[in-house]
């Protein structure tokens, strides 16, 4: 209850506190937060390591954009934009699912994070002989999301309280981030979940039980992806923009740090994680304005400060707190017991 | 015990059944039969083929070549997830629990397929009627267990299925001696409550002793199949197996 409402007051505190600009932070950690839900799936989840999440993403957001923007002439809806968008991801998910099935570790983690280049190098290149991407240069003059004829790219004036865009894209990204938490919940707790986290712990064990591993794989896959397509779609209404830059294999190993930080396979952690690493760097920011503030100049760029940072608190984080600042229940066990009797090699791979 | 063949219906018959990994056969034209309520063993060193061959039962690799029936349904080139549909469970070499999740968690894994809430229940009761150590560590991680505990746990887990077939792949690996005879123990006890065992075993004189008909591999052929008795008292089998 208390939640809610300060969920509910939460961008005007912040608007009153820090300023508009954070209230986009706040709505970008939304977003981050639906695709570290959705990344967790397949990797907390099911345990398949995959470096090209961002792809999804991608995808979702040049649905949108292709289909609500001047591009083609075309301006679909959103409530019809959001489920294709799910749908297209989806089937991309299975696309990626389908050709790995067999590869594990290691070698998933690299066909994955080549998937992940070839969608971005596609966006890219997808303006010869036919423009579809505009190439480089990215899709402008996206069509702002609108609902029931009420645009959120505009202000609003609703019972004397001025709700501007960043207010309005913030109730609508609670709103499905919720969702989505909801669902990963339910999720984890199915007959699917448990069958997911078999294939993580032992796939040929996993086989025995009877779980048909190749479709709970592809399930997996397709249901992180349809949430990476979901918000996709609306970064790309959010932000009005959107070119294959935004979609490069930083952003996947981001995500991936998002949930290994906060504690794979556990809601709350995996939601932690996005928060701390969309608002940190954000904050971090402002050591430029200290300095300047301070030494009257600029001694070392905040950009290069912010990923010395960064980087320093992963090392730290991995060194002292490997299972994440909130592990799951069975990450939590695992890290406990360390000189704990260990499963022996698997000997059936050795024979393949 | 004697066990006439005749007079016993057929569970699982395999016929010229081949496997290949590339182009080098690991079983060539095994035919093995197991009737119901038998307690048979495959025998032979490492590398015989008796893994490639237990594993092509329960679909884990593709046969090359011949037929797989049980209780008369075909189940050449089905997927193991369906034949665990059809009653035959694994216990995998290696024991394979989960180990990250918990005693009582892997055995309700092993009743993934069926919906009978109830009898899952009461089937989970049994196991831990059967095994009091599981029961103990009901709330433990599987990783902690012991090797013969894991054993244990492993085989809980199949029978969790209700199987009218369990295949066990050398459950005596890495065990210490009086725990090898303690799951040895187990497996008669489960064979004479009328659950049909195949066992694939390198411990070939407890093997032996525990079933009542045998297969010995050799090269991925199958060189002897007699009565337990009959291959314990075989000079070869002596000879080459019981380090006589």
């Amino acid at each position: 209850m208390l939640l809610g409402v300060l969920l509910a007051a939460l961008p005007f505190l912040v608007d009153a506190g820090l300023g508009r600009t954070w209230v986009r932070i706040l709505d970008f950690t939304l977003l981050y937060m639906m695709l570290a839900l959705g990344l967790n799936i397949v990797v907390g989840y099911a345990g398949l390591l995959d470096l090209g999440y961002i792809a999804f993403y991608a995808v979702g957001a040049y649905l949108y954009a292709l289909l609500a923007s001047p591009q083609f002439g075309l301006h679909l809806p959103f409530w019809l934009l959001l489920p294709l968008g799910a749908l297209v991801a989806g089937l991309f998910g299975m696309l990626l699912g389908a050709p790995t099935l067999r590869l594990r570790g290691d070698y998933l983690a690299i066909v994955t994070l080549g998937f992940g280049e070839i969608v971005r190098i596609f966006m890219n290149n997808l303006n010869a002989p036919v423009n579809i991407t505009n190439g480089p240069q990215g899709i402008s003059l996206i069509d702002p999301i609108s609902i029931a004829g009420v645009s959120l790219g505009q202000t609003h004036t609703f019972a004397g309280i001025e709700f501007s865009s960043a207010h309005s894209y913030y109730y609508l990204f609670l709103a499905l981030t919720l969702l989505v938490m909801f669902v990963s919940m339910r999720l984890q707790d199915s007959r699917i979940g448990r069958a997911w986290a078999a294939i993580r712990e032992d796939e040929t064990a996993a086989e025995a039980m009877g779980i048909n591993t190749r479709n709970v794989k592809l399930l997996a896959f397709a249901m992180g992806a349809s949430f990476g397509g979901v918000s996709g779609g609306l970064f790309a209404g959010f932000q009005g923009f959107i070119s294959p830059e935004s979609f490069n294999l930083l952003e996947s190993i981001m995500i991936l740090c998002m949930i290994v930080l906060g504690g794979m396979g556990n809601i709350a952690g995996v939601l932690l994680g996005a928060f701390l690493l969309t608002v940190l760097p954000e904050a971090l920011r402002s050591i430029g304005d200290f300095q300047r503030w301070y030494f009257n100049r600029i001694i070392v760029d905040p950009a290069d400060l912010r990923m010395l940072l960064f980087g320093l608190a992963l090392v730290l984080m991995m060194l002292f707190r490997p299972q994440g600042m909130i592990p799951s229940a069975q990450r939590r066990r695992e890290f406990k017991h360390d000189d704990a009797p260990q499963e022996p090699a698997p000997l059936y791979d050795q024979q393949k | 015990m004697d066990l006439s063949e005749a007079l016993l219906a057929s569970l699982l018959e395999a016929r010229k059944l081949c496997v290949a990994y590339g182009g080098v056969k690991a079983v060539k034209r095994v035919d093995l039969d197991v009737n119901a309520g038998e307690l048979v063993c495959l025998i032979g060193a490492n590398g015989a083929g008796k893994t490639s061959l237990l594993k092509s039962l329960c679909g884990m690799v593709p046969a090359s070549g011949g037929t797989v029936h049980f209780r008369g349904a075909s189940l050449t080139h089905k997927p193991s997830h369906e034949i665990v549909r059809h009653g035959i469970a694994l216990v995998p070499e290696g024991r394979g629990v989960f180990s990250r999740m918990t005693v009582k968690e892997n055995l309700e894994m092993g009743a993934h397929i069926r919906h009978d809430r109830a009898a899952i229940a009461s089937d989970l009761d049994s196991v831990f009627t059967r095994f009091p150590r599981l029961k103990e560590r009901a709330a433990q991680k599987a990783g902690t267990l012991s090797g013969g505990e894991q054993q244990m746990l492993a085989i809980g887990r199949a029978l969790m299925s209700r199987p009218q077939l369990l295949l066990l792949d050398e459950p005596s690996m890495g065990l210490a001696p009086l725990m090898v005879q303690k799951i040895f123990e187990t497996i008669r006890e489960i064979s004479q409550q009328g659950v049909t065992i195949l066992l694939v075993e390198q411990n070939a004189k407890l093997a032996l002793e525990v079933s009542h008909r045998g297969y010995v591999m050799e090269s991925g052929e199958v060189t002897l199949a007699d009565e337990a008795r009959a291959l314990a008292s075989n000079p070869e089998v002596r000879r080459a197996y019981l380090g006589e």
